[in-house]
């Protein structure tokens, strides 16, 4: 997929007539992906002698349909999102930040670290405010050395972030088990921060209002990107750099840029997980969102409204199917086929609709 | 200071370097062709994966380690199939299949293990080695060097005849061209999608061997996601070493030995953490690319699919 054919869906001439081939293209490049993929993943739980109507049926059941499973779901939402935000913005300026694990990390590490020396010395809402501004400010710094790189010295910034990642996912767990770990209990891991103190939630459910955050950050996002001068700035960066820099844009300076914005919402991203739902980060802590949500911002070809509502629908999996993990007895690791088939098939899709466009062409 | 010289911890950081250098190294290799080809090839992770999980379920149910590394190359072929077909035929986008193919070979890897082993792990008998007469009965470093499963040694034969063949046959050359300009290539007569190709499966071979290495010599058994990034590690040896396969045995060896360190410095007696001995080889990465940036070159048609007449 190109950066220049995902822009072209952003605005669409609005033309008469054409919004039924509009809508033909959106079925074909995106609900066609989505139910090749459930079906193909379908056979694949079929071989193993699963019924995959009843695994479907107890995952929607489970995260869509029971009053607390919705509620864990849009809980869960929250770190998504602010990864997706991330990503949204590397994506349409042509980076690809693919360390979003390691910044994700040692943003949660980082507001484990600050929040609970804060407590009961500043105002809780204070507390929260400067766990969120560490988090993203230590994931943003985790991105620079990839950043300057790639800026100066046009190193591929895949294999750097990925560098970068695994590093950060080792130095969380250093941190986690000599720095700050709790002296009060066994287990490495760092100090619990009292549900009470935590992100409030929402009404009378336990929905973290981490989400509420997060919604505002990808629609933020996708507003710059889209209707701003910076956002166009960068999206002329990832579609050609070389014209950018003709055109009189700093590109080293807004590929920086770019990466702390982006590794600096995939901090953000840890301390929503860490403020909002799990109050502390224990050894070996990794949940590896990134490279899941990866896909799904592809899906809605980097597009803030489409990626929130696939996010939607991918959190309800993971929650559904971490029940089906101990209900059905089939692995976890399943909703790993789905994405896989899904990023497929969504490539698939992108070369039909390359091809009949070049024959109507 | 003084335990870390002992003739326990070097013989014990030899064996290390080798066991967990040798997938890096095939992975290395493999992931060479492809990137001097023109493919980024991100689903290595996936076909080391898939590689390591064949290659032991075939040397379980033959009982013979060879067949269980032939098991190994077909796993990894079958996954670079099918990135050969998305990727060189049909011109996807090599960074997102890659991902794909990764994700798919960790998810479905682990849902075949639980359904045949379910929590059970089932170990191979160990391997024989292949003992070179005299060498290896040298104090400390013979048994570590010289003592390997002889999967290590066609590896560095491999090695030779790589660095041998991009040098001085014609392979090198339009290898380099598929990668550099495809373009050309193809006006001169080559076959730009079947070099691609063959590439891109040489690479799967390579990699699904590495990975049954790692299962069946290395640890004797297969856990789901035991390659844990190895992949990745084959694919920045491939960008350092610049197209050399030299340098790739150089930079496997050295991930190799960090890797196991910390084994071996627990056979030293010293217990400093297992994390921050893991940073070792992803730090040594990072300061090489900012020492050495300026230096590292890749092919310029590298990640883009080749279409024949498109701009």
């Amino acid at each position: 997929m190109s950066l220049s054919e995902a822009q072209a869906d952003v605005a669409p001439p609005e033309v008469p007539g054409r919004r039924n081939a509009q809508l033909g293209r959106f079925a074909v490049l995106t609900l066609g992906p989505v139910v090749a993929a459930v079906f193909t993943s379908a056979l694949i739980l079929l071989a193993f002698g699963v019924n995959p109507v009843t695994y479907y049926g107890f995952v929607v059941q489970r995260g869509l349909f029971s009053g607390l499973g919705l509620e864990q779901t849009l809980t869960r939402m929250a770190p998504l999102l602010f990864l997706a935000a991330g990503l949204i913005v590397s994506f349409r300026a042509g980076i690809w930040n693919l360390g979003v694990d390691g910044q994700f990390l040692l943003g949660a590490v980082a507001a484990a670290a600050l929040a609970p020396a804060l407590l009961g010395v500043v105002p809780g809402w204070l507390m929260l405010l400067a766990g969120f501004a560490v988090a993203g400010l230590v994931g943003a710094v985790w991105s620079v050395l990839p950043a300057l790189l790639r800026a100066y010295q046009g190193v591929n910034e895949i294999i750097t972030t990925l560098m970068m990642t695994f590093l950060g996912i080792s130095l969380a767990n250093v941190l986690v088990k000599l720095v700050f770990l709790d002296p009060g209990t066994t287990v490495p891991q760092t100090r619990t921060i009292p549900v009470a103190d935590r992100l409030p939630r929402l009404f009378d459910s336990t929905i973290s209002s981490g989400l509420i955050w997060a919604v505002a950050a990808v629609l933020l996002v996708h507003l710059v990107m889209t209707r701003t001068a910076l956002g166009l700035k960068l999206r002329t960066v990832g579609a050609n750099p070389h014209a950018a820099a003709h055109a009189g844009l700093s590109v080293p300076r807004l590929t920086v840029l770019v990466f702390a914005a982006s590794a600096g919402f995939a901090g953000l991203a840890g301390a929503s997980e860490l403020l909002g739902v799990n109050g502390n980060v224990r050894a070996d802590w990794n949940p590896a969102y990134g490279l899941m949500v990866i896909p799904l911002v592809f899906l809605a070809r980097f597009h803030g409204v489409g990626s929130i509502v696939f996010i939607f629908f991918y959190s309800a999996l993971l929650i559904g199917s971490e029940s089906a993990a101990r209900r059905v007895g089939v692995p976890q690791d399943f909703t790993l086929v789905l994405v896989a088939t899904l990023l497929i098939f969504l490539g698939l899709a992108e070369w039909l609709d390359k091809r009949r466009r070049k024959e109507r062409a | 200071m003084d335990a870390l010289l002992t003739a326990a911890f070097v013989s014990s950081l030899l064996t290390g370097a080798i066991v967990a250098g040798i997938p890096l190294l095939l992975a290395g290799l493999g992931e060479q062709m492809s990137e001097k080809a023109g493919v980024l090839n991100i689903g290595i992770e996936g076909m080391m994966l898939f590689g390591a999980y064949l290659g032991f379920l075939t040397a379980w149910s033959t009982e013979s380690i060879w067949m269980g590394f032939l098991g190994g190359v077909g796993g990894g072929m079958l996954v670079a199939a099918l990135m050969a077909l998305l990727c060189v035929r049909l011109g996807l986008n090599q960074i997102v299949i890659g991902i794909g193919l990764t994700l798919g070979a960790e998810g479905l890897t682990s849902l075949l293990h639980h359904f045949q082993f379910s929590r059970t792990y089932p170990r191979l008998p160990s391997p024989d080695r292949l003992d070179l007469p005299i060498l290896t009965d040298l104090p400390v470093i013979g048994p570590s060097l010289f003592g390997r499963h002889p999967l290590v040694y066609l590896a560095l034969a491999l090695v030779i005849v790589l660095a041998w063949a991009y040098r001085h046959s014609n392979l090198g050359l339009t290898l380099r061209a598929a990668g550099e300009k495809p373009a050309a290539l193809d006006v001169a007569g080559g076959h730009v999608t079947l070099l691609r190709t063959v590439a891109v499966l040489f690479t799967g071979a390579m990699a699904g061997l590495g990975g049954a290495y790692m299962a069946n010599v290395g640890a004797g058994l297969f856990i789901p996601f035991m390659t844990g990034g190895a992949g990745f590690i084959g694919i920045v040896l491939a960008m350092l070493a610049r197209g050399r396969p030299v340098w790739v045995l150089l930079g496997a060896l050295i991930f190799g030995a960090a890797l196991s360190l910390t084994t071996a410095l627990q056979v030293a007696g010293s217990n400093v953490p297992t994390d921050v001995i893991q940073m070792l080889p992803f730090a040594a990465v990072m300061l090489v690319l900012v020492v050495w940036s300026r230096k590292a070159r890749l092919p310029a048609a590298l990640g883009q699919p080749y279409e024949r007449g498109a701009r």
